[in-house]
This record gives C-alpha cells, sequence and structure tokens, in this order.
C-alpha cells in the first residue's frame, strides 16, 4: 500500500464533530487524522482552499483553537485477523474490553489502542509450502479460535507470489508467518479500509434461504443466505429482540452485531448472555462465533456512522475465508441520523426531512456488500454476508425517507406493527404489510429440502390471512354474531394460526427455534384442523360444539415439541384431529 | 477559575434570542464556559456554542437581556461546564445551574465534575436485575421497574403524573431502608405550584436528608434548562457510583426541556428535523437518559424517571416517540381512564419495561409471573377491540365469548389498575390477576400454560 505522508495544520473552528483545520497541505479526502493535544482520531471529509473539514470520532468538547492537528494519508481502517471472535469493538475498533481495563468505567478521550492483541501468540498450521506459488484470497494455513478455524489468507492488495519462508507453530502479529520471495511479507493480520468494499471472485445469486428459525420469516418472509432484510418498526416493537433471536439461533456460522446508536444495556446482555448459550447447531457457545461493534446512543455520533462499515469489513472478511456470515445492525436509522447530524454541522444542502441527499447512495455502499460469493483464492470456497437491519422510523411511520431509502436496498421486509406489540404478539410481524422478494428463488429450494407441498401450505396460510382481514371489517359493522358460522370458524383458523404458528415464544426454549421441518408439520396440523373442521361443519355439526373441541388446546401445544421428534407428535395429532367431530 | 493569561473580550457583534456572537476571539475551547460582565456589573455565564475563525457563538445562561455590543465583556474561563459535588448537597435545594435557592451557603465541592459525564463502557454495565416493589399493580404486575433503568413517564396535560411519581418514590424506598437510597429532582421549567408540591411531598415521603432538588422554573431563563438535567445527573453519578447509593433521578418536565433545545436551535438558524426540533434530539437526549444504569464492581445506582408531556396526547410528537427510542420503556397515562375516575391511570397497552424479564420470576417474584402478565395483556387487548366494535354495533352483535372478554376488560380496569392510593405487594397483585382471569373461560387462557 501507498506510503503515509504526514502534514500539520491548526484548529480554526469548531461545532459538535465537525473540526475545521487551516494548512493541511496535500492531505487527502477520508484520510485520517489525530486532532488537538489529546489526538483525537478523525477522518477528513472536506477540503476547500486551506482548509480541510475532520469529523472526528470523539468528544470534541475541549478543543482549542489553533491546537495541532496531524494527517495521515491513509484511510480509516479495520485490522482483520484471529482476536476478533468473541470481541467487543466500539465505532472505530477500538477493543472494549481492553478500553475498561485502562480507563476504568467510563469511556476517556483520546485513547489509542490496537484493536487486536499484537502480542498474543497463535498456534498456526501452515497448509502451503516453501516454494509454493501464491495468489490473493489462498488460505497460508490456519489458526484454531475455539470452534472456528480461522483461515490466514493472502491479503487482496498482495496479488500474488512465491513462498520463500512460511512458519509452523507458535506466532504472533509482531512477526510475519510467510516471506514471499521479492521480500514482502505476510502476517497474521491484514488491515483493509472500513469504507471499501472486499473483492471476491464472483457473486452468486441467492439461491438458498437464511435460515432464522423463527416461523414467520422463515415459512412467509424468508431472506435468502446472502440477501438484505430490513426490520422497521416503532419504538418497543421488537427490533432488538429480534436481532439478538436470530443473532442467537439462526444457522450462521459468524455473526457480526453491530449496535448502531442504541442501548447499552443491550450490549451489555449480549455480552453476558452469549458466553452462556449454546449455537444450535455446533452446539459450542455463541460467544465464540460472534463480534460485537458497538456504539452505544451517547457515544460520539462520527464513530456511530462509522461503526456499520466497520462491522461489515469484518463480517465480509469472514465471509472471504468461506463462511456463512450474518450481519445484524441495530439500527440503520441512528446510523443515518450520525450521517444527518454531520451534515448539518457542514451546513450542506439538506434533503428531505433534513438527511443530506446522498443518504440513499450512502446506504447502499453498506447494504451493497451484502451477498453470497465465489470467495478469492484457492480451494473453491463460498462465503456469504446476511444483513439483518433495523430501522426506526419516527413515529412508526414507513413513509419517511430512512425506511424509504433502505426499502430499495431489501429483498425482505419484516414489518413491526405497533398493535401487535400492544397485544403482546411477537414477533410483532404485519403480516399484511411484510414480503420476501426472495420467496419465489427459494421455493425450489423450500419443494427439494422440506417438502413438496410446502409452499402450497404457505400460500394456503396466506389465503386464510387474508381472508380474515376482509371479515374483520365485516365483524366491524355487524359483530361476530352476524358472521355465518363457516366465516367464523375461518376467524377462529386465523386465531390458531396467529396463536399457534406465527407467534413465537423465545423466552421458551422449546418455542425459541424451529427447524424448517417443525413448521412444515405444524402447518400440516393446523391445515388438517381447517379441512376436518370444515367438513364437520358441513356436515351439520354445531359451531360452538367444534370451536369447545379440546383438540384446539393441542394444536396450541405442538409448538413445544421437539423439532426432533416433530414428525411424530404430528402425525399422532393429525390423527386426533381427523377423528375429533365424528360423533 | 479564571485562565491565566486572562482573556478579555468586548467585541460582542450580534444578539440574537439566547446567543451572542463574538469576534476577535484568539484562544477558545469547543463548550468552554465563559463568564459574560455587563455594565452594571452583573455577571452571567455562557458556553461556547461553535468557534469559527476568530468567531465564538456563546449561548448564555441567565439570558441575553441587557447585553450589549459597547460594553459587555466576555471572559473564557479555561473550563468546561463542572458542577462542585459533595456529600454536603444532599438535603439541599438548587437552581437550574446549581446555585443554591434554599438561602444556605454554595456547598464546600469535594470535586469538580463535567456535567456531560462520559459514557459507560457497555462491558462495564451490571445487569439491572433487582427488582423494585412499586406498590402499583400495572407497573410492579405488568411493567416491571428495575434498579438502574430509565423508564419515562407519558402524560398528558393535567393528569397525575408528578403524584404518581412521588407515589413510586414514597412506596419503592421501603425495601431499600437498609441501603443508602436518595432522590433527585431535576425540574425544568416546572410552575412554582409544582415546585412547591414537590417539595411538599418529598419531604413527606423521604427523608430531607436523602434529597436533592435542582429548579429551574417556568419563569427563568429556559437556557439553564440544558444544564439541569445534566447537573442533576452528574450529582446522582457521584453518589452512586463513589457513594453506593442507590440514586432515583426524576426529570420534569422533559418536553420543556426539548422546547429549550429548540429554541437554541432556531436561534443557531439550524436546519430544523421533525416538528422543528433538532435533528440530532435523539443524541442529545441519550446523552441524559444513557447515563442510567448499574456498574460491575459497585454498589450503587442510577435509576431514571423522566416525566414528560405528550403535546395534544400524541404519543407519535418527537418528545415522547424519540424517548421511547432511548428509554427502556414507558409508563402510558391515558385521559380516558383518568375521566372515568381510574387512579393511576396507567394505560397499560402501550406501556412497557423493557428490563421487566430480568427482575421477575423465581427468587424475584414469582414463577410464573411472566405467564400471567402476557394473558392479562392478551386477553385485555381482545377485550379493548371488542370494546370497539360495540360502540358501533352494540351488544346484540356479541357473541358469549365477547361479552366475558368484555366484562374482563372493564373489571380490570376498575379493580388491577384502578388500585386508588392504596399500596399492593407483588403477591397481592398477581393472585388478583389470576382471580379477575377467571372470568374467562380456561380455553381462553393459552399463555398461562
Ligand atoms: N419476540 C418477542 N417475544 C417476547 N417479547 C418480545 C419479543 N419481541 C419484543 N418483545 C417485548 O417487547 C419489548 C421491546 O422490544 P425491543 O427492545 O426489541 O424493541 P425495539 O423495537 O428494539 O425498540 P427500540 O426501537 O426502542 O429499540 C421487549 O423488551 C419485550 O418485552
Ligand atoms: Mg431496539
Amino acid at each position: 500500500m501507498a506510503e503515509t505522508v504526514e502534514t500539520r495544520g491548526r484548529i480554526y473552528g469548531v461545532s459538535g464533530p465537525a473540526v475545521v483545520v487551516k494548512g493541511l497541505k496535500g492531505a487527502r479526502m477520508h484520510t485520517i487524522c489525530y486532532v488537538g493535544s489529546s489526538g483525537l482520531l478523525g477522518e477528513i471529509i472536506r477540503i476547500e482552499d486551506e482548509f480541510a473539514t475532520v469529523q472526528v470520532y470523539e468528544d470534541t468538547t475541549g478543543l482549542t483553537l489553533g491546537e495541532e492537528v496531524v494527517s495521515y494519508s491513509e484511510p480509516l481502517m479495520v485490522t482483520l485477523g484471529p482476536g476478533l471472535l468473541s470481541g467487543v469493538f466500539d465505532g472505530i475498533q477500538r477493543p472494549l474490553k481492553r478500553v475498561r481495563e485502562i480507563s476504568g468505567t467510563f469511556i476517556t478521550k483520546g485513547l489509542k489502542l490496537d484493536a487486536l492483541d499484537k502480542e498474543r501468540v497463535w498456534e498456526f498450521t501452515p497448509l502451503k509450502k516453501k516454494g509454493a506459488a501464491v495468489r490473493a484470497g489462498d488460505v497460508l494455513g490456519t489458526v484454531q479460535e475455539g470452534h472456528i478455524t480461522h483461515r490466514i489468507m493472502v491479503p487482496p492488495y498482495i496479488e500474488g507470489g512465491v513462498i520463500k519462508e512460511i512458519v509452523s507453530g507458535e506466532v504472533s502479529a509482531e512477526s510475519p508467518v510467510c516471506i514471499l520471495e521479492d521480500g514482502r511479507t505476510i502476517g497474521l493480520y491484514q488491515r483493509w479500509p472500513a469504507r471499501k468494499r472486499r473483492p471476491f471472485g464472483e457473486a452468486l445469486p441467492p439461491s438458498e434461504p437464511f435460515i432464522t428459525g423463527q416461523r414467520i420469516f422463515d415459512t412467509l418472509f424468508p431472506v435468502a443466505e446472502g440477501g438484505v432484510a430490513i426490520l422497521p418498526g416503532g419504538f418497543g416493537t421488537g427490533k432488538t429482540i429480534t436481532e439478538h433471536t436470530i443473532a442467537r439461533f439462526s444457522v450462521s456460522d459468524i455473526v457480526i452485531y453491530i449496535g448502531c446508536g442504541e442501548r447499552g444495556n443491550e450490549i451489555t446482555e449480549v455480552l453476558r448472555d452469549f458466553p452462556q448459550l449454546k449455537d444450535p447447531v455446533t452446539g459450542y457457545p455463541l460467544s465464540e462465533r460472534t463480534v460485537i461493534v458497538v456504539n452505544t446512543s451517547n457515544m460520539p455520533v462520527a464513530a456511530r456512522e462509522a461503526s456499520v462499515f466497520t462491522g461489515v469489513t469484518i463480517a465480509e472478511y469472514f465471509r472471504d475465508m468461506g463462511y456463512r456470515v450474518s450481519l445484524m445492525a441495530d439500527s440503520i436509522s441512528r446510523w443515518a441520523e450520525a450521517l444527518r447530524e454531520i451534515s448539518s454541522r457542514l451546513e450542506e444542502m439538506p434533503g428531505e426531512e433534513g438527511y443530506p441527499p446522498y443518504l440513499a447512495t450512502r446506504l447502499g455502499t453498506f447494504f451493497e456488500r451484502a451477498g453470497k460469493v465465489r470467495c478469492l483464492g484457492d480451494g473453491d470456497r463460498q462465503g456469504s454476508v446476511t444483513i439483518i437491519g433495523a430501522v426506526s422510523p419516527p413515529g412508526g411511520d414507513f413513509s419517511e425517507p430512512v425506511t424509504q431509502a433502505a426499502m430499495r436496498f431489501t429483498g425482505a421486509l419484516w414489518a413491526l406493527d405497533t398493535e401487535l406489540a400492544y397485544k403482546r404478539h411477537f414477533p410483532a410481524v404485519n403480516w399484511h404489510k411484510s414480503y420476501s422478494l426472495y420467496y419465489y428463488q427459494l421455493r425450489k429450494w423450500l419443494e427439494e429440502n422440506v417438502a413438496p407441498d410446502m409452499p402450497d401450505l404457505r400460500e394456503e396460510l396466506m389465503a386464510v390471512l387474508q381472508k380474515e382481514a376482509e371479515l374483520a371489517e365485516v365483524v366491524q359493522i355487524v359483530g361476530t354474531e352476524g358472521l355465518h358460522d363457516e366465516d367464523r370458524l375461518t376467524l377462529e383458523i386465523a386465531d390458531i394460526i396467529k396463536e399457534a404458528f406465527l407467534r413465537q415464544n423465545v423466552f421458551n426454549p422449546k418455542d425459541a427455534f424451529a427447524t424448517y421441518t417443525k413448521q412444515y408439520w405444524m402447518l400440516r396440523a393446523i391445515f388438517a384442523y381447517k379441512n376436518t373442521a370444515t367438513e364437520a361443519l358441513k356436515r351439520g355439526v354445531y359451531l360452538e360444539k367444534i370451536l369447545s373441541h379440546p383438540v384446539r388446546t393441542s394444536i396450541m401445544d405442538v409448538r413445544n415439541a421437539d423439532n426432533q421428534q416433530i414428525e411424530k407428535e404430528a402425525r399422532k395429532l393429525i390423527e386426533e384431529i381427523e377423528g375429533a367431530f365424528t360423533e | 477559575m479564571i485562565d491565566p493569561i486572562t482573556r478579555y473580550y468586548r467585541t460582542v457583534k450580534d444578539v440574537t434570542g439566547p446567543l451572542i456572537y463574538v469576534t476577535g476571539i484568539k484562544k477558545a475551547s469547543f463548550g468552554e464556559m465563559c463568564a459574560i460582565r455587563l455594565t452594571e456589573g452583573e455577571e452571567r455565564l455562557g458556553q461556547i456554542l461553535k468557534l469559527e475563525g476568530e468567531l465564538a457563538v456563546i449561548e448564555v445562561l441567565e439570558g441575553t437581556s441587557g447585553i450589549d455590543s459597547e460594553t459587555t465583556t466576555v471572559i473564557p474561563t479555561g473550563d468546561i461546564a463542572k458542577i462542585g459535588v459533595s456529600l454536603e448537597m444532599l438535603g439541599r435545594v438548587f437552581d437550574g445551574v446549581g446555585k443554591p435557592r434554599d438561602g444556605l451557603p454554595p456547598v464546600i465541592p469535594d470535586k469538580y465534575i463535567d456535567i456531560n459525564g462520559l459514557p459507560m463502557n457497555p462491558a462495564s454495565r451490571e445487569k439491572p436485575d433487582y427488582f423494585i416493589q412499586t406498590g402499583i399493580s400495572a407497573i410492579d404486575g405488568l411493567n416491571t421497574l428495575v434498579r438502574g433503568q430509565k423508564l419515562p413517564i407519558f402524560s398528558c396535560a393535567g393528569l397525575p403524573a408528578n403524584e404518581l411519581a412521588l407515589q413510586i418514590v414514597r412506596q419503592a424506598k421501603i425495601s431499600e431502608e437498609e441501603e443508602r437510597f436518595c432522590v433527585i429532582l431535576g425540574a425544568m421549567g416546572i410552575t412554582s405550584r409544582e415546585a412547591f408540591f414537590f417539595m411538599e411531598s418529598l419531604a413527606e415521603s423521604v427523608a430531607q436528608e436523602r434529597t436533592i432538588a435542582f429548579i429551574n422554573l417556568a419563569g427563568e431563563p429556559t437556557t439553564e434548562r440544558l444544564f439541569t438535567p445534566r447537573i442533576a445527573l452528574t450529582v446522582a453519578e457521584y453518589l452512586a457510583f463513589e457513594h453506593d447509593y442507590q440514586v432515583m433521578v426524576i426529570l420534569t418536565d422533559m418536553t420543556a426541556y426539548c422546547e429549550a433545545l429548540r429554541e437554541i436551535a432556531g436561534a443557531r438558524d439550524e436546519i430544523p428535523g421533525r416538528r422543528s426540533y433538532p435533528g440530532y434530539m435523539y443524541t442529545d437526549l441519550a446523552t441524559l437518559y444513557e447515563r442510567a444504569g448499574r456498574i460491575r464492581d459497585r454498589r450503587g445506582s442510577v435509576t431514571i424517571m423522566p416525566i414528560l408531556t405528550m403535546p395534544e396526547d400524541d404519543i407519535t410528537h418527537p418528545v415522547p416517540d424519540l424517548t421511547g427510542y432511548i428509554t427502556e420503556g414507558q409508563i402510558v397515562l391515558s385521559r380516558t381512564l383518568h375521566n372515568k375516575g381510574i387512579y393511576p391511570p396507567i394505560d397499560v397497552l402501550p406501556s412497557l419495561s423493557r428490563l421487566m424479564n430480568l427482575g421477575i420470576g423465581r427468587g424475584k417474584t414469582r414463577e410464573d409471573h411472566r405467564k400471567i402478565a402476557d394473558q392479562l395483556y392478551a386477553s385485555y387487548a381482545r377485550g379493548c377491540e371488542i370494546r370497539r366494535i360495540v360502540s358501533i354495533v352494540g351488544m346484540e352483535g356479541l357473541t358469549e365469548l365477547d361479552r366475558k372478554y368484555l366484562f374482563f376488560a372493564d373489571e380490570f380496569e376498575r379493580r388491577f389498575i384502578g388500585q386508588g392510593e392504596k399500596e399492593r405487594t407483588i403477591a397481592e397483585t398477581l393472585e388478583l390477576g389470576l382471580t379477575l382471569l377467571k372470568i374467562l373461560p380456561e380455553t381462553e387462557l393459552v399463555r398461562l400454560r
């Protein structure tokens, strides 16, 4: 990479996170600098004549006119390598556990810490030999991090070379793992600009679902592996709980959790619980597969803006190893607000609701880093980054700019609903407003891997919910008593669908994660009930009798069936249902 | 605290609203406090909001009337906004910027602390799981409060939010007797009548030496309001994390605070956000509310109960909306319930406590607490829905079951929520909940299973 040049200037003006510096000759756009005597990290975001505007990643209170600013011709970088997993970093990748050891309970300003511990020694197992020709992305060897095999790759910025020397056994980041014939070295760590997408071999189309284990998402509005889903919803509708749930239960090799401008306690919860919780697939502690990037609402806004790029760069790095990575971003709106705040300090021309006109473009540079790819390098690896982003629309109104901009980049919209949350129907996903554009691409996978009639059951389910919405309007006029029996039965079935299937209790371990097979068999049972009850009604069985039959309670209970036992239990239940209204 | 190389500027260029623009500035810091000397010898405090070359934008705390461009002198103090703190503050009453208001001499500070505080490291926070029994069923049973939580009361003009907050303070302290417990009031733009009520009721419910009040009255400068909650919270952090106090901070009225924020933003010609509140209001409020919490290896805690008035009873208004996005739940008061004579008039459906799960369950309240709460919610919500239908189609359109739900909703409001001034233990609350649920057929109670 290009050599770094140092230039110096002096503080000319300060307005919140934006600092104007005079005299930074030759400073380049989007490169970093250290501001003032305490050396606060910042990034140049505007150059006008001899003035450069710097967004400072720390609180600027106390910065004095005339203090020195040193600029380096290097962009904001992310350090990538062993030690990321189970780590917790702020928006500019300072390791918060180390920060705590140094500065105590509160985060003091101007701390300069390496993201990863340079001195930590890792056991490196080489996969390449001396004399081998390697290219960018090739796996040189591995380091074991918990149960995850951390692949040490030739960084994308080294196009290739021949190995002159490669180590085996203990190594730290201080010394190289590999020296090339031309004298260049490759270490355990790579550094990569946070705002630049990492290269890959080839983009692959979405073909498999990203499995969340949540029925309403997987069955009704699935997101593809490598896709983007957004979760807009007013306050308290369950965005964070959903993000946590997916971080916990989804079928992912690696999870990047970005707490962007949200609450401190929510991150503490992840920090505290994840080491104790087990990955439902591998059985290893969840913390081993998780990286947390957090810039809470009260931490500096510029670093909040950077946090999503830091997070997605880490996600891409694991993708490049050939892993299925999921990235939770809570909340995109807080990121956009940080952008807006900085833009307004720059006195830029505002767009809608004060957001800068480039809101959507900038948002795109984040969301477009999702995807499923064939990785760079050898070994035919495939990796993916799936992004699940929470959006917090003011007043819960989705017509606002951030929700609208985010919708342009997403294939699945999971609309959270205040009314459902008030009723404590969780996940409070509104099934009329939500959609998935991936569903049609995933149908084939569902038919082949779940059951041939899985798509049919889904459509039937949607039909009942649609019918219920129509009936609800009629009820508003004539009351439930005024409905035909068959319509009342439809309402009853919609009720069962909502209570037994769509509602899912993340706090109940038996219910929290449902495999596709479980989802399928639950649907089979519900529709067995629908068909049997409809026929019974036609035969002249009283509606009241059907409604009060105890088999209804049994359906409510299938949610608690074990994922492994579900087929057996569901078949038994279906038998019970089919014999229910006979006498 | 005057800078050694004293800087004087008699260069006030413009005065607009609460702001003055001073030119010719040679050395000054962002956020620096300035003394502003008027001709009559009066001295006011100001804070630098923006620096641009030799121009400084300064917000004047006690208002700008009387300031001129000829004789007014601005003297940067060399220091950012700090408050001198000390245990001696307990029992005292101060104004919105921390000057004594009770006629007693100023306290001798133990030390000076930056009123903005520093962000708490998420890796240092401790799980807020200590149940606070408030004696109020709608809170204890359905929206449990825990130590270190930030739980606001969303009120409507004219509803008894202050009374409720004081009742909570009064009843909550009982289980905390053996510990160091104190209440800090940060009041922004309240009337003298409210101030009087607060002081009197606090004195009745908590021993005087356990309270500290910072009061900015409605007639006092709005700019001071931006300082009041920060000062209150700085003192709270000091007592909680350096002296092991369990601190409850009541901030009222946050709507007045937000209006002050809007006023300053307006004076600065900033690009307004929703309903002309500044775009950074979320961040600004977060820097207050996030100061609630518990810390690892410390015994104390800061619990924040902000009170705000929803303009036009609208929960989507930016003030309640942004607050709800930051706090860990909200207690929402309802005019309809109030008009029905129900006290406390808590509308439980939009109310929420996000930390409830940490504070309840076996060993804390009762094992089936969550289930009872969920069932009460679901059944009450259904009852309310049916109530809406009844208003259109009348009782005739209802099935037998619908009628039961309707009856349940009425009873729930009257007996469970409307407990009056009486205090209930959590056991009584949950028992009452179960009793009321018996109105409904057992098959309906799916969430109790
Ligand atoms: N799946 C769920 N199961 C049970 N309870 C839930 C679920 N989702 C949300 N809740 C309840 O709703 C509350 C709010 O959820 P959450 O914190 O996720 O909301 P949010 O949408 O992230 O709100 P905000 O925008 O303010 O951060 C939770 O504290 C919990 O009580
Ligand atoms: Mg949230």
